[in-house]
């Protein structure tokens, strides 16, 4: 079509709605408009969705971007972002900006959202007191997260608990005042409500429920609540997030036909012909929005329309709920409890694991599911719920979901080959299975990545990506299961199965492994290498020849890389005991060296950060002078042994901690291991060495030592669980180190014993390190003879120039 | 005006590693491959300047030690999906010794 005879399309509000409808626009009559949109945030659109995500640190604002500038550029679309439209004139058929532009219109397009519902509380206007709505807000709350002490969220729905749990991620203690007694009344009933606030509580959120705000208390700035009940919550920053209510303050300027949304019919057109609406800011046969899944419905029936045809017309899809906090499984859909007597429920509970389901039926058919812990047949209630179909037959199984239920599914999880065609995979965007399976055959898809790309499926929320994979796996056969599971793109052997060649078939070198098990490269690649130098370093100590090569930079020169190229230092301090003499030297050092920055790790002990590369060996030189060796604080291999004071000088400590930490850090350093492996010895059971949350802790008591396993203080918090009780400080070490050799033979790289102790389970480890007395012993003494090739302090070799190559540059030219 | 100076042999580097040649216009990574193939730019990942000669190489990319952004040897190109490209800069073989073109060059330090 000619240029000249395009129609101008302009579109207010440069959000979720809007943009899916130039999508949809675009994909189905690229050429009959020219398009203007304007934006009041200064960003291209993003994915609103996955704040929550950029707020717990689980994502970057660059991740969330849905189309970037260069697409408006490709699409000829003009972008006005930063600048808000202030007025429409019907008449003239115009918008004009806030910056003073006036763009004519054929077809006008408002979509611009919604604004959160604030509360006529003393006290709104104070700085520290923010909504959660867009990307403004969330740097708002990282920036108080950064320096404030205590968060409080009004409303406990999905927006209140998102952000609580995201500012909890960012280290706030933060507290969750709710109106109603339960959480997300709306979308849960009382008894998976409770679960919620029992497994939030136990992840450090406080909640006052049943609990009214009267007004937000501060000077100059916020500084907490009061409750009605005269309760008193203190805060530096005070979220609400009570709910939302439609953006129509333009609409309502033009004389639109509005309620509590912009009034749209079926065919998402205004009460002006020449207006469409979609989006959080209409209101459709009575009913506002406030989930993507009827908006990206809106937008197709609106894209049509615009484009001309007449005959799509828009019909609220049933909803269901989710929340995205990771590690806390929530469902629902429809009706949340019986109604009257015509209804019955049905509910599993298992509250050992902490699972609840419940399925609401009428005459036979599925109105309602409420499911907590387990979700995994969420998608197949909300199936039958939508086909209206009769369960009468298999009633009695289907709580325990649709393996049990269904006769020809095998297996466990969601079974993809018995799913039908038309079952809702995504809903958020309302992708079927067969929509899926379609682009995939037809378009040739591989990946998870590219179904995504071309179906949507799995790009709003995230929440089914594993069944998206499922189905691709499925169609495209074996193929890509086995790749999925393979170590890296150059084997599609897993970690397993290569370790156990390499010992069977006693292959003793990286070239070796790669002839035998036919690799697709011959080099192998940044992801396998360090992987089986590992694997080849843990099954032949005496023989194989480390590759520094295959080595990640920090192990390469024995130092961790920083943001800007330096290097950082940390000697190791053996049990954290130092003397005055090491201090000196430390000092002498830093003096010497001119290092910016000396700092006490975590780890118990100290950091000279800022180092260039070409002075480490010159600094290790004088570090060993005074006797010290490498922390190996780069390394995947022995951490820091963190100790207390213990009965040496405690009042109440039971054994020497200190001395039996020191002992383990003997024994153990230098070894290398899957990932970092960190110990803590406390003598007594008030634990002030954190023993709880190590790879291996020792904690004294009155009768011995008790020995746990399997914690992990970093990015998902474990607690470890109990190995055993011995008597003796020779048992641990004995104990210690043949779990620690274990560890190091059966977990995949990269895998710390957290996540490993929960794959194996704890019955097979205590059996291994436990029951089997001379499998223990066995296990230790491998370990002893491995630490005899381990135990040669890197630095030192270096300061005799071992590898001297990679601290100097190879010419200088001016 | 660019010239052609002599940086040091093929054996100063080891297979699939890198070493650095310090320049006027900054620092350059000079890499060698598995099969003794020599490349060299600058020693700036696109992402955040992290250093590419720390990267672990392997067939003709290394992969930038603070990210892992994966950057193309002969083309200083960052590989999908992410964007972004460091300079190459020519360089030749020549009977074991390793060539780069660069401007005009007034000394040779350490080789
Ligand atoms: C220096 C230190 C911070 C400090 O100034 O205190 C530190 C610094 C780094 N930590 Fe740590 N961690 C330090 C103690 C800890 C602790 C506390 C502890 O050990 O008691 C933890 C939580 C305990 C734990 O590991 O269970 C900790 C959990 C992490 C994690 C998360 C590990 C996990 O399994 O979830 C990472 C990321 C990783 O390893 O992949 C990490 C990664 C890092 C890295 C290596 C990030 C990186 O890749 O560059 C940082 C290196 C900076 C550097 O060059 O010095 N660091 N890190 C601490 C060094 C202790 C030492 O003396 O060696
Ligand atoms: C933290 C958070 C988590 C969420 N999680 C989920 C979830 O898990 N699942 C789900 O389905 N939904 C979720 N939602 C809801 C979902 O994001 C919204 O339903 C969706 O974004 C609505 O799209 P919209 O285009 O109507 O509004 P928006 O995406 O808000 O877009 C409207 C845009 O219009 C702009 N605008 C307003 N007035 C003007 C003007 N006069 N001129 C120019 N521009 C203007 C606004 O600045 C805004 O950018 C979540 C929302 C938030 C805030
Ligand atoms: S030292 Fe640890 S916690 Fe601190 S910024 Fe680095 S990785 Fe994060
Ligand atoms: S600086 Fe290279 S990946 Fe970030």
């Amino acid at each position: 079509m000619n240029a000249a005879l395009r129609q101008k399309l302009v579109v207010i509000g440069n959000g979720m709605a809007g943009m899916r409808t130039v999508e949809e626009l675009l994909a189905i009559a690229p050429a009959r408009f020219d398009i203007t949109v304007f934006g009041a945030e200064p960003h291209p659109n993003y994915n609103r969705i996955m704040l929550s995500s950029v707020l717990a640190g689980e994502k970057e604002v660059d991740d969330i971007i849905i189309n970037p500038r260069v697409w408006y550029a490709e699409n000829g679309i003009a972008l006005h972002t930063g600048d808000p439209v202030v007025a429409i004139d019907r008449a003239a058929k115009t918008v004009t900006s806030l910056s003073g532009l006036v763009v004519p219109y054929d077809r006008l397009l408002l979509a611009t959202g919604s604004k959160p519902l604030m509360p006529p509380l003393p006290g709104l206007e104070l700085p520290g007191v923010v909504a959660f709505r867009d990307i403004a807000d969330v740097e708002k709350m990282l920036a108080a997260a950064e320096q404030k002490q205590r968060a409080v969220v009004i409303g406990g729905g999905l927006l209140g608990l998102e952000a609580a749990w995201g500012l909890r991620r960012r280290g706030m203690p933060v507290a969750l005042v709710h109106l109603m007694p339960t959480l997300m009344e709306r979308q849960l009933d009382v008894e998976a409500g409770h679960l919620l606030q029992k497994d939030l509580t136990e992840r450090g959120l406080h909640f006052f429920t049943g609990a009214q705000t009267e007004e937000i208390m501060g000077l100059d700035r916020a500084e907490g609540l009061k409750l009605t009940d005269g309760r008193e919550v203190p805060a530096d920053l005070v979220v609400v997030a009570i709910g939302i209510r439609p953006n129509i303050d333009l609409a309502k300027g033009a004389g639109l036909d509005i309620n509590r949304g912009i009034e749209v019919g079926d065919d998402m057109c205004c009460s002006d012909p020449a207006i469409y609406a979609v989006g959080e800011c209409v209101e459709h046969r009575g009913q506002v929005f406030g989930l993507v899944a009827p908006i990206w419905e809106q937008a197709k029936v609106c894209a049509s329309r615009l484009a001309g045809r007449d005959d799509a017309n828009y019909q609220t899809p049933p909803l269901s709920t989710r929340l995205k906090i990771t590690g806390i499984d929530v469902f629902s859909v429809g009706q949340l409890t019986a109604v009257d007597e015509g209804d019955e429920e049905l509910i599993y509970r298992d509250s050992a694991k902490g699972i609840y389901k419940k399925l609401v039926l009428r005459a036979d058919k599925v109105v309602g599911a409420v499911m907590y812990g387990d979700v995994a047949d969420g998608a197949w209630y909300f199936q039958m719920l939508r086909e209206k179909a009769d369960v009468a037959a298999m009633r009695d199984r289907m709580i325990f979901g649709q393996a049990y239920a269904d006769v020809s599914a095998k297996g466990k999880g969601v079974d993809v080959a018995a799913m039908s065609d038309d079952t809702q995979v995504c809903g958020c965007n309302g992708v079927s299975k067969g929509t899926i399976v379609k682009a995939i055959c037809e378009k040739g898809l591989t990946s998870l990545d590219e179904v995504k790309a071309h179906t949507k499926a799995g790009s709003s929320c995230g929440q089914c990506s594993a069944v998206v994979q499922a189905i691709l796996s499925h169609v495209t056969g074996e193929a890509v299961e086995a790749k999925a599971a393979g170590m890296c793109g150059c084997t599609d052997l897993p970690h397993d199965e290569v370790r156990r060649v390499i010992v069977a078939q006693e292959l003793k070198s990286m070239t070796a492994v790669r002839k035998a098990l036919a690799w697709r490269t011959p080099d192998g690649c940044a992801k396998c290498r360090p992987a089986l130098n590992y694997y080849l370093l843990c099954a032949w100590p005496a023989e194989y020849v480390d590759d520094s090569q295959s080595r990640f930079i920090n192990e390469r020169v024995h130092a961790n890389i920083q943001k800007d190229g330096t290097y950082s230092v940390v000697p190791r301090m053996w049990g954290g005991v130092t003397t005055p003499a090491e201090l000196r030297a430390i000092a002498d050092v830093a003096d010497k060296f001119q290092i910016p920055t000396v700092k006490v790790t975590g780890g118990q002990r100290i950091d000279l950060l800022g180092v260039r590369k070409d002075q480490l060996p010159a600094v290790w030189a004088d570090l060993n002078k005074a006797g010290m060796v490498s922390g190996h604080a780069y390394a995947k291999g022995l951490r820091t042994v963190k100790t207390c004071v213990g009965s040496e000088w405690c009042r109440f400590g039971t054994q020497d901690s200190t001395g039996l930490g020191i002992k383990l850090e003997k024994l153990m350093w230098g070894t290398w291991t899957p990932h970092k492996f960190k110990l803590a010895v406390s003598g007594c059971p008030r634990n002030c060495a954190e023993a709880t949350i190590k790879d291996l802790g020792v904690i004294c008591v009155e009768a011995g030592y008790d020995l746990v396993v399997g914690g992990n203080g970093g990015i998902e918090l474990r607690g470890t669980d109990p190995l055993c009780r011995v008597a003796s400080e020779d048992e641990v070490l004995e104990y210690a180190g043949a779990f620690l050799q274990i560890y190091r033979e059966e977990a995949r790289y990269l895998e710390r014993t957290a996540p490993w102790v929960e794959r194996v389970g704890m019955d097979y480890i205590k059996k291994r390190v436990v029951g089997d007395e001379a499998g223990r012993r066995a296990a230790f003494s491998r370990f002893v003879y491995s630490q005899k090739y381990a135990q040669i302090d890197p630095w030192a070799e270096r300061v005799l120039g071992v590898e001297a190559y990679e601290f100097q540059s190879l010419a200088e030219v001016e | 005006m660019l010239d052609w100076i002599k940086v040091g042999t093929l054996s100063d580097i080891p297979r699939l590693g890198a070493r650095t040649v310090e320049t006027a216009q900054g620092q350059v990574a000079v890499f060698r491959t598995s099969g003794d193939e020599v490349f060299a730019i600058f020693n700036r990942c696109p992402h955040k300047g992290g250093p590419l000669s720390e990267g672990i190489v392997s067939g003709k990319v290394v992969v930038c030690p603070l990210h892992s952004w994966t950057i193309d040897l002969a083309t200083g190109e960052a590989t999908a999906p992410d964007e972004g490209c460091t300079r190459p800069v020519p360089v030749k073989l020549v009977e074991g010794e390793i060539w780069l073109e660069l401007k005009a060059g007034l000394k040779v330090a350490h080789g």
